[in-house]
Formats: structure tokens, C-alpha cells, sequence
């Protein structure tokens, strides 16, 4: 019986009882304390990476996309890649803000700001490869709804220009939403900041937040209402994104299942990528007692959740492959996916996204900060595969053999995937420099003290509650 | 030529600012913030406002708050996402620019719903923006309780209950005794520019 009530009490969200104001000391801390050495270093390092990008980006600008390895055989390769692998990283910013939210999941206070950086900033990332990879980038204004010279509009009806729209509005409406949560943390900077030039800055972003209850009654419905629309934002990005292939009709592509699959491993990408992120800046900024073990746990459960889902995904592409009876998509899924020429990425994929994360079964690997950063490495790099394998090894071997061929990155492909690497960190660095990146009055509100119906967090020691809902 | 008045006094000591903007008390915790709300609300104050650091829930109710419009906006911009993106799609590749793509008809709806759907959340989403930002009063380049240093620390760790002089039922002296009677410390009267 004794046993059973520890089991159900929660861990609070904020252990330690730490009050609201140790909350905002220790995050604007970030931002007061002078700059950590590490910080230069590590931004020199992103600095130098992105630049690997621009090179690319500028050489295949100015010559054309024959430099990267893309042929007749394989039109999509690595571009297209990059950008589903970034753009689902950028899913699992807005389900956890979104999502995590309407669900009244409010541990996710803790990492919602962190995710929704994330995904800003990989959504920047995966918009650069359909902006260049058109080849003239001059002309990729005929991408928007407006008519040509030739007085041509574009065609409404085809996936690709959904997927223009669904990218832009991806990315507008999740700055928003980040925008949005910044407000009053940008307020509480203001009040608090020495620095002139940044009290300047701040006090431009907050607008003149006053944090009167009549705004915060509007910007609480506000937020709602930014999550209900980035919900569905969610789900119609994710859905576009994989009718660009699902609505083609080469084998390997031509598959109803590619919503739920895309969705799913869209969030299963962007876990690991948070926890790669978490890890190491809790450690760094002493933020333990915020982002708590019980985050990176739960952070950890959802990566094997996906986990399993994806198995799933990949079994049942093989059922249907089999039950369909069409020879050509048979062919693609057991003949070429398996043994053909690009059968050990498949294969690494499948132990990196379906065998590795199942350590996380064991809760003392979830609960182990490293050990977790480590295993999220490999589903990372299999989400990549992933890609790699649906997009390459379907179209590389189609219908006629007499036009089958092999796709080789060459290192133009290789510099700019890097660079992007670089252009994401470097963003988030200077975000986790200039911005609160947690949401501190998120955490102040879900301190057991915030809640007027509670006896002031008086806790005694010991008291696991955290006081709420006793 | 009178000397310039402060724009802040405490109640108790200094002159009273010459054009009184409202009087403002301080308080330790959410828990006495909302037992007071709730008293300020019950006796009829309609110029007043509470000021916190975060989120408290169930304040808007303590202060009689009715429930935020934002959602109005909400639904006027998807609305007109809706509409807009529907006609733009409309005109333009039934009317004005008609493409024969696989033999797929002008008009072919649920084609056009993936962006149909993206431009209606796209509008409602600047439309709650903007809705917000409207119903805040933002942005706002100066207030007058920002001349009260002590209200700095309404974003930080003070709970704040305003009771501004323009409210019908202002009265210098009884409003700020019922706001020390409620447990608010730190009274001040917070003036106004000319």
C-alpha cells in the first residue's frame, strides 16, 4: 500500500524547491554572467562549419546542380534528404510546445522554449535545399503564387508547390509561437538586464509587456490558440512533405502509409536531436534542477515510442509491398532495399532506429544524462539513413533497367550537408546566449507555489509532492 | 516656478504627484494577490489591474475578467485565409491561367485543400497575433508605472494590485485604505506626466 502511494506521486517539476526567483536568477544567469569561455570556442567551431555551406551553396549557385552527384537515375538525393532530416527535426519542437501543451503535459515547460528554438532554427536549415536545388535560385520566385513573366501562374494542384507553402508557413507560424512565448520572458529581461544595448533590445521585443492580468488573460487564449493552429500545422506539414512522394508513382514512394511514417519519424528525429541539445547545456549552465532527470526520462520514452512505431512502419511497408503483388514495388522493398547496392545504409538504419533505442526499456539508461546522449546519436544518424534509403534507393533502380543507376555524394554534397550543421549550431548558440532559452514565467507558473489555492511552498524535507494537488 | 514634482510617493510620506495616475500596493504572494483581487472586484472597481510575473490560474475569475476575445481574431484570420486562398486559387487556375495537369479537371478541390489549409492557418495564427497584441494595448512605448522603480519587479518575484485614478469609485484616501486593510504593502501614488 505504502509502496503504491510512493509510486503515484509525482516528481515535482522543479526539484530541490527552488522558489521564482532562484528560477529567473538561474536562467537570466545564462544571459548576465559573462561569456564562458567554451561559448567562443564552440561558436568559432559552428562559425567555421556554416561557412563550409556557403561555399556550396555558392559554388552550386554559380555553376549549376551538376555539382552535386544527383543523375537521370537518381534526381533526388542528398538535397532532398537534408531536408526531410531537417525539417523533422524541426516537428518535435512544435509537438512538444503544441502538442505537450493542449495535452496540459506541463513538465514540457521545462524544454518547450529549447524545442521551439530547435525548430526555427532546423526549419531554416531544410529551406535552404528547395531554394537551391532548383538550380537557377535566381528564378525561385516562380515557386510563389504570383504569375510569371509569361504570365504563367503556378499549378495549385501539385505537391511541390504544397510543399513550398507548407514549409514557409512552418516557419513563419513557429517563430511566431516562439515569439509569442518570449514576450514576457523579453519583459523580465528588461526589468532586470544591466547591459544597455540588450535592456534596449529587450524592451523592443516585449512590446511593453507589463504582465497586467487582463494581458496575461489574453495571451494565455493567445497561446492556446497558436497551439491549436501549430497542431494542425504539424500535421499538414508532415503530410505534405511525404506527398511529395506518396503522390508520385514510383515504387518505394507510391504508399498510403507515408503520413503516419513521416510524421512519426519527423518527431522520432527531432527527440533525439533535443536530447543532444539538453544534455550537454543543463550540464554546462547548471540547469539540473530545472531540466531534471525526469525530463530527459520522459524525453527518452518518446524516442522509444517512436522507436517501436517506426519498426512498425518499416514491417508494414514490407507487408504491403508483399500483399500488393505489384512486381516493381516487390522488386524496390526485397530484392534492391535488402541486397541491392545500398543494402548496408538500409540495414544500419533498421539496427540504429529499431534495435539501439530499445535500451531505453531500462530506466536506469533513461535516467543517465550521457548514456542517453550517447544512444540518441545512432537513431539520429539512422533518421538520416532513413531518408536516404526511402528517397535513393527507390528511384535509382525504377521501372526500366536500361535506365538504372548509382547516386555518389560528391564533396560539394558533403560540404554543404556539413555547413548546415554549422548554421544550426550557431543559431542556437547565439539563441542560448541573448535569449532565455526556458520559458521562465512557464516554470513560475507551475511551481507549487504559484497556485493561489495552495498553502505558500512551505515544504518540509522530504516531501516529494512538490505541494501541488494534494 | 514650482519645483517638478516626483512622478512616484509613497503614501505616507511626500507630496502627492500633480496629475495622479493610480495608487499601487505590493504583495508577497500569489495566495493574498488573489484573496485581495477578489475583494477590490466585490467592491465594484472597474479602472484596476493585477500585475504578476507569470500566469496565475483562476485570476481573471477573481478579478471578474470576461473571457478574452482573442479567439475571435483567431477565427476572422482563418476565415480570411480560407476565403483569400480560395479565391486565389480559384481565379488563378480556373480562370485566369487554366493548366491542363494529367488531365485533372480546373477545378479540382481537394487538390487545392493542402493549401487552403495552410494559408488559414497561416492567418489565424498573425490574426491571434495581432488580436493579442490589440487587446494588450501593445506595443508600448512608456507607461507611468514604469516610474515607479519598485514595480520592476512585477516581472520578477512582486505581485502588484493597481487602482487606477480614473475608475468612478477613486477616491484618494479610501482606496488606498482599502488596499493596506487587503495586506498591501509598499502603497505608493504614482503620478503621470503633463
Amino acid at each position: 500500500m505504502e509502496r503504491a502511494q510512493r509510486e503515484i506521486v509525482r516528481e515535482p517539476y522543479v526539484i530541490n524547491n527552488r522558489d521564482a526567483t532562484w528560477v529567473g536568477d538561474r536562467i537570466a544567469s545564462v544571459i548576465e554572467n559573462p561569456t564562458p569561455l567554451w561559448w567562443y570556442i564552440a561558436v568559432s567551431i559552428a562559425g567555421g562549419v556554416a561557412s563550409l555551406a556557403g561555399l556550396g551553396i555558392f559554388y552550386l549557385i554559380l555553376t549549376g546542380v551538376g555539382v552535386w552527384g544527383e543523375n537521370k537515375a537518381a534526381n533526388w538525393a542528398w538535397d532532398i534528404t537534408n531536408f526531410v532530416f531537417w525539417i523533422g527535426i524541426g516537428h518535435a519542437g512544435t509537438l512538444i510546445a503544441a502538442i505537450l501543451y493542449l495535452t496540459r503535459q506541463k513538465w514540457a515547460s521545462g524544454i518547450n522554449r529549447a524545442a521551439e528554438a530547435m525548430t526555427v532554427f532546423a526549419v531554416m536549415c531544410a529551406g535552404i535545399y528547395p531554394g537551391v536545388h532548383v538550380g537557377r535560385a535566381w528564378m525561385a520566385w516562380y515557386l510563389a503564387p504570383i504569375p510569371n513573366g509569361n504570365g504563367i501562374w503556378p499549378n495549385f494542384r501539385s505537391p511541390l508547390l504544397w510543399d513550398v507553402f507548407a514549409v514557409s508557413t512552418y516557419l513563419s507560424v513557429s517563430i511566431m509561437f516562439w515569439y509569442v512565448g518570449l514576450i514576457p520572458d523579453c519583459a523580465a529581461m528588461r526589468d532586470r538586464i544591466k547591459n544597455k544595448i540588450l535592456k534596449y533590445l529587450y524592451a523592443i521585443l516585449c512590446m511593453g509587456w507589463r504582465g497586467s492580468a487582463r494581458q496575461w488573460a489574453n495571451y494565455e487564449f493567445c497561446y492556446l490558440m497558436l497551439a491549436g493552429v501549430a497542431t494542425l500545422l504539424v500535421i499538414t506539414t508532415c503530410t505534405v512533405v511525404s506527398s511529395d512522394f506518396s503522390t508520385s508513382v514510383v515504387p518505394g514512394w507510391h504508399g498510403t502509409i507515408f503520413l503516419p511514417y513521416f510524421g512519426v519519424g519527423a518527431i522520432y528525429g527531432g527527440f533525439c536531436m533535443l536530447i543532444t541539445l539538453l544534455v550537454p547545456l543543463r550540464e554546462l549552465y547548471k540547469l539540473r534542477d530545472i531540466i531534471t532527470l525526469r525530463h530527459i526520462d520522459l524525453c527518452c520514452r518518446f524516442v522509444l515510442l517512436m522507436a517501436m512505431l517506426i519498426s512498425y512502419i518499416y514491417l508494414m511497408e514490407f507487408f504491403v509491398a508483399y500483399v500488393g503483388g505489384n512486381p516493381n514495388e516487390r522488386f524496390t522493398f526485397y530484392s534492391d532495399r535488402i541486397f541491392g547496392p545500398y543494402g548496408s545504409t538500409w540495414l544500419c538504419m533498421l539496427i540504429f532506429n529499431s534495435f539501439i533505442p530499445m535500451l531505453f526499456w531500462s530506466k536506469k539508461i533513461r535516467r543517465n544524462p550521457w548514456a542517453a546522449f550517447g544512444i540518441v546519436i545512432f537513431p539520429s544518424i539512422g533518421m538520416w539513413l532513413e531518408r536516404f534509403v526511402i528517397i535513393v534507393s527507390s528511384v535509382h533502380r525504377d521501372f526500366l533497367p536500361s535506365s538504372w543507376g548509382m547516386f555518389y555524394p560528391t564533396y560539394v554534397d558533403v560540404l554543404t550537408f556539413t555547413g548546415t550543421f554549422g548554421i544550426f549550431f550557431l543559431m542556437y548558440l547565439l539563441f542560448i546566449r541573448f535569449l532565455p532559452m526556458i520559458a521562465i514565467a512557464e516554470i513560475r507558473s507551475i511551481l507549487p507555489a504559484a497556485n493561489p489555492h495552495n498553502p505558500p511552498a512551505v515544504i518540509k524535507d522530504g516531501d516529494k509532492s512538490g505541494g501541488h494537488h494534494v | 516656478m514650482s519645483e517638478k514634482l516626483p512622478l512616484f510617493s509613497p503614501v505616507d510620506a511626500g507630496p502627492v504627484p500633480k496629475r495622479l495616475y493610480a495608487v499601487g500596493a505590493e504583495f508577497a504572494n500569489p495566495k493574498e494577490l488573489y484573496a485581495a483581487a477578489e475583494k477590490v472586484r466585490d467592491k465594484g472597481f472597474r479602472g484596476w489591474d493585477c500585475y504578476t510575473p507569470y500566469y496565475i490560474h483562476g485570476l481573471d475569475q477573481a478579478m471578474g475578467l470576461k473571457k478574452s476575445l482573442v479567439g475571435l481574431f483567431t477565427f476572422a484570420g482563418g476565415l480570411a485565409g480560407l476565403t483569400g486562398g480560395f479565391l486565389l486559387i480559384t481565379i488563378s487556375s480556373v480562370f485566369i491561367y487554366p493548366m491542363d495537369a494529367q488531365g485533372k479537371p480546373y477545378f479540382s478541390l481537394p487538390g487545392f485543400v493542402p493549401i487552403l489549409d495552410l494559408l488559414m492557418i497561416l492567418l489565424s495564427a498573425i490574426m491571434s497575433i495581432v488580436g493579442m497584441t490589440m487587446l494588450c494595448m501593445l506595443p508600448r512605448l512608456h507607461h507611468p508605472l514604469w516610474e515607479w522603480p519598485a514595480f520592476h519587479r512585477a516581472t520578477h518575484d512582486k505581485f502588484f494590485i493597481v487602482i487606477e485614478a480614473n475608475d468612478p469609485k477613486f477616491n484618494e484616501k479610501s482606496s488606498v485604505d482599502l488596499l493596506r486593510e487587503l495586506g498591501g504593502t509598499n502603497l505608493t501614488f504614482i503620478g503621470e506626466e503633463e
